[in-house]
């Protein structure tokens, strides 16, 4: 198609304005140089989460009986005596045994037995933001004692368990395989032109 | 500057006039007073009682109701938190972005704010948005008031992955708040390198501390858990962290059997605001209107009904109708008496289409959490002309 006269004074303005603003209006650079090295301490002091392959898990250990001492202190108060009261999250509950009715049954509890589908969760959950009033203050040996009390009390392992970094992310949780990504498109459509 | 002392006289008779408007008495003819004089900063008209929805500990709802046009006044954006709102030295505030990049790196927030900045209007929606046991005594921001549009400024996102040096094999990313809940998120490389800001700014001002003082992600058209507030850490990695609220929060029990996780795009949804409880209607015409949203891009169109949904019509949108944005939507109606139920449905440039309720439920189940209800409901007009919301049972 041949450019009519219009059309070519058009571009001849276009290409005039780029000429101008490029003078002033750089090409972006492909770093800035902003920001500095953060050290590996500092780094190490804030990555405390904590990954399904275990990842990210410190040294310690605990047990079933060392938790239950202290969810009975620093827990029950808002989850119940057991983990079933509540009146906050009912952390404990492995019903129904058989197939995974949570979209049927309202009043279902979704609990670390029979929803969360991996046990490293717990561990990275606890130590973040547990208790709500003192967020942070649990020792690592606490926040894995607590962790083996809860999944004691759901049945995932023994009352002699030990809990630490090499047998937590082996526990296998029941509700794990019921958990899908979601399939549909993510992305947004680009705005109009 | 200079002053005259004729200034001086007339701003103390303002500081009379201020006085008796805080006492909620305007003077009879106004044009007879001395008005105000200037002030460092503007505060509503006395007589507007305008406020968010405190509901329990951790969130607040925007009055809908109350508002008109697109844009959410800050102080009124929704708030949700799960650990209260932090205090934050903005001094002593940093970023650090770290994992698989080439140059783990720190930012204070006016290194942030060195980059090219862009600004762009966009809704935030929490995801469970929707009084599902709502009476008739519900209004609109009771209903849905954890949407709220705002124009947000900030750094996007990709410019900091590639500062740092983000390793090409990387495909998510962890962001991490600085709240008493050391809020966590999942996020793909996808997102992240697409439309993703790094925000600190909020219709024109810094972030308010209930959107995530001095810094945010924002993740246009996300669930609004996804965009962690009060920014400390992003961990770049090749899996998902799997944490506590993309795992036993955020996910949705579907029929099947399966629960869906990582369900992060909003669907669309529209929300009748006028008229709608507690107002009382008088008969003649009445502009009903309302906001629609969508995370996949612009609203396409709105239908409204004012039969309960036996016959649907085009509103007329309000320009412009900006992608991943509230969108106006009027509809004018005689209402001549008699009782009426008055609909809204979006459809978005996907072609997606509002799902009724009960279409949610059988998908859904009426056991599943309450994350992604977007169903179209409805306001009753009753005989009288009052405004009722439509109850329905869920399940």
């Amino acid at each position: 198609m041949g450019m009519t006269r219009p059309r070519l004074v058009c571009q001849l303005a276009a290409l005039l304005v780029f000429v101008l603003t490029g003078a002033v209006s750089a090409q972006a650079p492909a770093r800035f140089g902003i920001g500095r090295p953060a050290t590996p301490q500092e780094i190490a002091r804030l990555d405390i989460d904590v990954m399904p392959d275990g990842t990210g898990l410190p040294p310690g250990r605990g047990t079933p009986a060392e938790g239950a001492a202290i969810y009975a202190s620093k827990c029950a108060a808002c989850h119940g005596k057991t983990g079933r009261e509540g009146p906050n999250d009912v952390l404990v509950g492995r019903e129904p045994r058989e197939g995974f009715p949570f979209a049927q049954n309202p009043r279902l509890a979704h609990t670390i037995g029979n929803y969360w589908p991996y046990a490293t969760t717990v561990f990275d959950y606890v130590r973040r933001a547990m208790p709500p009033m003192a967020p942070g203050s649990l020792t690592d040996d606490e926040v894995y004692a607590l962790t083996a009390f809860l999944l004691n009390a759901n049945e995932l392992v023994a009352n002699d368990a030990v809990v630490d970094r090499s047998t937590l992310p082996a526990v296998k949780m029941p509700a794990r395989e019921h958990f899908v990504p979601d399939t549909r498109d993510q992305t947004a459509r680009k705005p109009r032109p | 500057m200079k002053v005259s002392r004729r200034d001086l006289l007339a701003g103390a008779a303002g500081a009379v006039a201020v006085g008796a408007t805080a006492r909620g008495q305007a003077p009879a003819d106004p044009s007879k007073v001395r008005g105000k004089p200037p002030r460092a900063t503007g505060q509503r008209a006395s007589a507007e009682k305008v406020q968010r929805i405190v509901r329990g500990a951790t969130s607040s709802g925007t009055p809908h109701q109350d508002l008109m046009g697109i844009i959410t006044p800050s102080d009124l954006h929704f708030e949700r938190h799960h650990g209260g709102v932090p205090d934050i030295d903005p001094a002593a505030y940093s970023l650090l972005i770290h994992g698989m990049v080439d140059r783990p790196t720190v930012f204070t927030l006016a290194d942030l704010k060195r980059f090219p900045s862009v600004s762009r209007i966009h809704f935030l929606e929490c995801s469970g948005n929707l009084g599902r046991t709502a009476g008739p005594k519900t209004t609109p921001g009771q209903l849905a008031g954890l949407t709220s549009t705002s124009e947000w400024t900030g750094v996007p996102l990709a410019t900091l992955l590639t500062e740092v040096g983000a390793q090409a094999s990387a495909t998510w990313l962890l962001a991490e708040g600085t709240d008493a809940a050391v809020l966590t998120r999942s996020v793909p490389m996808s997102k992240a390198l697409d439309d993703a800001l790094i925000a600190y700014g909020q219709n024109g001002e810094p972030i308010r501390p209930e959107q995530g003082y001095p810094a945010r992600l924002f993740l246009p058209g996300w669930e609004g858990n996804t965009s962690v507030k009060w920014l400390r850490r992003i961990e770049v990695s090749d899996k998902p962290f799997m944490t506590r609220e993309e795992t036993s929060k955020y996910t949705e029990p579907f029929a099947n059997g399966t629960s869906r996780m990582f369900s992060f795009r909003m669907d669309a949804r529209s929300l009748i605001t006028y008229p709608a409880y507690p107002v009382t209607l008088e008969h003649g015409w009445v502009e009903i209107n309302g906001i629609a949203w969508s995370g996949a891009g612009k609203i396409q169109r709105v239908d409204v009904s004012t039969d309960g949904g036996k016959t649907w019509s085009a509103a007329r949108l309000q320009e412009p109708v900006l992608s991943l944005a509230h969108t106006r939507f009027r509809h004018l109606w005689n209402w001549t008496g008699g009782e009426a139920v008055i609909m809204s449905r979006a459809v978005d440039e996907t072609g997606y289409v509002q799902p009724t309720r009960a279409a949610l439920l059988e998908q859904r189940g009426p056991g599943t959490t309450g994350y992604h209800l977007n169903p179209i409901t409805g306001w009753i007009v009753q005989a009288s002309g009052a405004v009722i919301y439509k109850e329905e049972a869920w399940g």
